[in-house]
């Protein structure tokens, strides 16, 4: 056995610098290292990013400084950028497609979670997920041939006609515009929705359901008095997710949206948001200030959805605590 | 460890595969191949004929492939100045703090001679529209909102105009096409000068935003009651509406190559050491009020000899040959005082 | 109307509403395939395919380029990312207990849900600046910086599922840790892990944001590495916003082509490869 242990660890008798090597030879130390280095690689390219975002902003944070967030004018001529317009677009068209899509979503998961056969529930879901593959561009794509016309003519005459009362109905309809983008939002961001509120859902326990039951509620009762309000952290959780990402979709959004900085209360006018205006104007900023404030605004997108995918990543890591699916 | 191997073949093959693909670009294997790539990037007014040009000296020279990204002129003066591109292309020349930024000097070479026209798309209006300077400042200023305003109906005359909100379409990249636009605006409306400016990228009063004069164009034809301006080959090769402009001799004049040379014409006689001229509002009673000339932006000092000599090569070309193709697509040619003066200039690239 | 009819009332209408959501749904992805087949796909020809794009105005050319384009830049993007995503994946799964693999996981959630267009100007600033190049390189980083969060979540995820007692049986045999993680552990769970990289390498191939700033475009072959490159989705962006009826139409068949490789991709990977594995 002695003899059989020396070949297998040479190292073992002797001081512990070459332990250390020996076990690195055996491979363990070498494991562990190599593949921590490259996990920290994403601590790297976190804080690379940041830096480089910091970095070229630096011209316009300074120069604007705050007001940067509250000004509405953009105008490379005079020098003078000012992000509000690209944020209220941002905010506006997020807004729309969550309040499109929050409904549609969670009824679909609610459906598939509950009612549908497992199979059948199965396999409606796989097919709603695809849909989280399509590439934004072929969003844009449909949304500018099949989506703009019918919304210019019969959509938005029909809503300026029945609830133009209402400010966000009124004005001259081009097609694109806060809508258009928003509706290609929801249905691009829907598929997060019923997907995260699904699992949630399937993870309340079935003693919940039939409790509930037991007392004589019916199949719905059960469900949106019960259910939902017990896997609401992960419901909310993907909305948050699809928010995140609503805000930073870019394609889509700037071939439908109108690419207009400004500030109109009307959904059928046209305007812009953080993402689209950065991949029109980048290659042409022909001023640095120009350039530094587009890094700006998307510092501020970053900082945006950093925060937003964090809050939902605690809620919905807050539901699988307590239910029993993986995240 | 068959999986391993497995994987080792795969990435081996992928491997070889890029490699295979991407194996001439060590020197000398790239003189042996012969083929060399300039990138360049800019202006949408002169695109078609550009591709058209770069495609036909392509078939006539193999080796020399010419890579030009129409990004608007605003990213063609960004990208040279940036050093990422070859070359780039502006309608609106540069002025002087962007030459100042220069490294290099940048020189410019007039290419050929384009006009912005007000392209339209009017359900149930035939005719040709006339437009007078006053109205068509109106339209951007958005002071005149609808079609059947006084002054459109004034200058036209038993024309039905609906009356419908006008949807003005403009750019929503740094663009020489806008730089000619507002460059003539600012000529002849006072208010336009002071509120808004001429520049390759302004703050507009109103309209919708498409990227580049393909965005502009592509806008304007899907939506009712929009007027948008336009590089004229961009309304003939779609079969779209546009309109006369009144010019400062007071007839209205169809763009074309005709009026687009006669516009040039005085300009022709007193051109600037480098190039940078305008041309709107010309006198002259046929003179197309909105035209411009388009610009190749070349560095003077290109150290590569092997690009030096495409890009000299392409530029005698364009002056030359090239300039026999530009009628088919509705550009006018240089007059032959500015080629004279041109070809003397290429000896500056060195 | 009773109480108790009401109930059941709501109860019949409220899940008839939800079914139709649901419905609704599942339409939305028929609406675009069925769009992109009946617009694109009588523009499918061979000369899409093996031609190189014409000036605007003239009928015919092809999207040859943009696809070997799209190929070179994701070969890039998962040469870099797939290592880097997988060996990361292997220390969170298996090392990772603690602050700094929990900081390393949390970060690269993060990372995850940046917008693409950010990583197309991080790439912009460290590629194409100090280069001065738009490249497929600058292309390639950009998209291996999505990739790489990702792949390392998916691997880690799949590693996971590993149940413990295949490690205890190959340490109890007397393997070491990294010959457990190399023989036993990463073999079973390869079908997942390669699932997840599948996944990610068509998320990658169908964006389109980043490369407008990095691989920027090319009208003919790209030969090198620092030459600026083609690819689909830019393709399909340029021609789609232009007034051209022909390149409209080339538009919505690049936009076929691309759909039909993710739809592939994607059911393959998920049908075939690890059917009832979690999904992220």
């Amino acid at each position: 056995m002695e003899g059989t242990a020396d070949l297998l660890e040479p190292g073992l008798h002797e001081s512990s610098k070459p332990a250390f090597l020996s076990r690195l030879r055996s491979g363990d130390e070498a494991a562990h290292l190599i593949t921590l280095i490259f996990a920290a690689s994403i601590l790297l390219i976190a804080a690379w990013l940041v830096f480089e975002l910091f970095d070229s902003s630096v011209e316009a944070r300074h120069k604007f400084g705050w007001a940067f967030f509250f000004t509405s004018k953009w105008n490379p001529v005079s020098g003078q950028f000012g992000a509000l317009p690209f944020i209220y677009g941002t905010v506006v068209t997020s807004a729309v497609a969550l309040l499109l899509s929050v409904p549609l979503g969670v009824g679909a998961a609610i459906f598939l979670s509950e009612l549908a056969p497992p199979r059948i529930s199965d396999a409606l879901t796989f097919i709603i997920e695809l849909l989280a593959a399509v590439p934004s561009v072929i969003y844009g794509v449909v949304a500018m041939f099949a989506l703009v016309p019918l919304l210019r003519d019969p959509i938005q005459p029909f809503l300026n006609r029945t609830l133009g009362f209402l400010p966000i109905f009124q004005g001259p309809s081009y097609g694109v515009g806060f809508l258009a983008a928003g509706l290609i939002l929801a249905i691009m961001v829907v598929p997060f929705i019923i997907s995260i509120s699904r699992e949630s859902l399937l993870a309340v326990p079935n003693e919940q359901r039939e409790g509930a039951l037991a007392v004589g509620a019916t199949r719905w009762e059960s469900t949106w008095q019960v259910v939902v309000p017990y896997a609401r952290l992960g419901i909310i959780g993907s909305i948050f997710l699809a928010l995140a990402r609503a805000l930073g979709e870019t394609m889509a959004v700037t071939m439908v949206i109108g690419n207009t900085p400004h500030i109109l209360t009307s959904l059928f006018a046209t305007g812009y948001t953080i993402p689209a205006v950065i991949a029109n104007e980048f290659t042409e900023a022909t001023e640095d200030i120009h350039l530094s404030a587009l890094v700006e605004l998307g510092l501020v997108l970053f900082l945006l959805t950093i925060v937003i995918n964090g809050l939902a990543r605690l809620m919905v890591l807050a539901t699988t605590r307590r239910g029993t699916t993986q995240s | 460890m068959t999986k391993r191997n497995c994987l080792v073949t795969g990435v081996v093959l992928a491997l070889s595969l890029v490699a295979y693909q991407w194996a001439p670009t060590s020197p000398t294997v790239v003189k042996a191949a012969g083929k060399i790539l300039i990138n360049g990037a800019g202006a949408t007014f002169p695109y078609p004929i550009y591709s058209k040009w770069f495609d036909e000296y392509h078939k006539s020279h193999p080796d020399i492939e010419f890579n030009y990204q129409s990004i608007g002129s605003g990213g063609g003066i960004r990208q040279l100045l940036a050093g990422t591109v070859d070359f780039g292309a502006s309608d609106g020349p540069m002025t002087d703090e962007q030459l100042a930024q220069s490294k290099v000097k940048v020189l410019h070479f007039p290419t050929v001679l384009g006009a912005d026209v007000p392209a339209y798309n009017l359900p149930g209006v035939s005719q040709e529209l006339k437009f007078t300077p006053e109205a068509l400042a109106g339209i951007y200023l958005g002071t005149i909102k609808k079609w059947n305003d006084g002054q459109l109906a004034k200058a036209n005359p038993g024309v039905k105009l609906p009356d419908s909100d006008i949807v003005v379409v403009h750019r929503s990249d740094g663009s020489g096409t806008t730089y000619v636009w507002t460059d003539y605006l600012s000529k002849i409306s006072p208010e336009w000068k002071s509120q808004v400016g001429k520049a390759v990228s302004v703050s507009w009063p109103v309209g919708l935003g498409g990227k580049g004069n393909e965005g502009v164009a592509g806008l304007v034809q899907q939506t009712p009651y929009s007027i948008g301006y336009v590089e004229l080959i961009y309304v003939i090769q779609n079969k779209m509406a546009y309109g006369l402009v009144k010019n400062s001799a007071g007839a209205f004049v169809k763009a074309s190559v005709a009026s687009v040379t006669a516009a040039a014409a005085g300009a022709a006689k007193s051109m600037p050491d480098d190039f940078r001229v305008s041309i709107t509002n010309a006198p002259g009673k046929d003179a197309y009020p909105i035209s411009s000339f388009t610009w190749l932006l070349i560095p003077s000092t290109i150290s590569d000899s092997a690009k030096r000599t495409a890009i000299t090569g392409v530029l005698k070309w364009m002056l030359t040959d090239g300039q026999k193709m530009t009628e088919a697509l509705a550009y006018a040619p240089l007059p032959p005082a500015v080629v004279k003066k041109e070809t003397q200039a290429i000896a500056q690239i060195h | 109307m009773t109480r108790h009819r009401w109930r059941n009332l709501v109860n019949e209408v409220m899940f008839g509403l939800t079914a139709a959501c649901a419905l609704a749904a599942v339409c939305l992805l028929f609406w675009i395939l069925g769009f992109l087949l009946w617009n694109g796909g009588k523009s499918l020809n061979l000369a899409f395919f093996t031609h190189l794009p014409k000036p605007p105005g003239e009928i015919g050319g092809g999207m040859a380029n943009a696809i070997v384009g799209s190929l070179q830049i994701v070969l890039i993007a998962s040469l870099i990312g797939i290592p880097i995503g997988f060996l990361g994946g292997i220390y969170l799964a298996e090392f990772g207990s603690g602050p700094f693999p929990f900081f390393v996981r949390y970060t690269a959630d993060l990372l995850n849900g940046v917008p693409s267009i950010v990583m197309g100007l991080f790439a912009y600033a460290i590629v194409v600046r100090p280069m001065h190049q738009f490249s497929a390189l600058a292309g390639g980083v950009a998209l291996s910086v999505i990739l790489i969060p990702t792949t390392i979540r998916t691997t880690e995820q799949f590693l996971r599922a590993v149940p413990q007692t295949l490690r205890e049986g190959a340490l109890a045999l007397g393997a070491n840790k990294w010959k457990t993680i190399a023989t036993v552990v990463v073999p079973a769970a390869v079908r997942g892990v390669a699932t997840g990289m599948i996944l990610g390498v068509a998320r990658i191939a169908g964006e389109s944001a980043p490369l407008l700033f990095t691989s920027f475009g090319n009208d003919y072959w790209s030969r090198s590495l620092n030459q600026p490159t083609s690819a689909l989705p830019l393709m399909i962006y340029k021609y789609a916003i232009s007034p051209y009826a022909d390149w409209h139409r080339q538009a919505w068949a690049a936009g076929l082509v691309l759909l039909a490789v993710m739809l592939l991709l994607n059911i393959s990977a998920r049908l075939v490869l690890s059917p009832g594995a979690p999904r992220n």
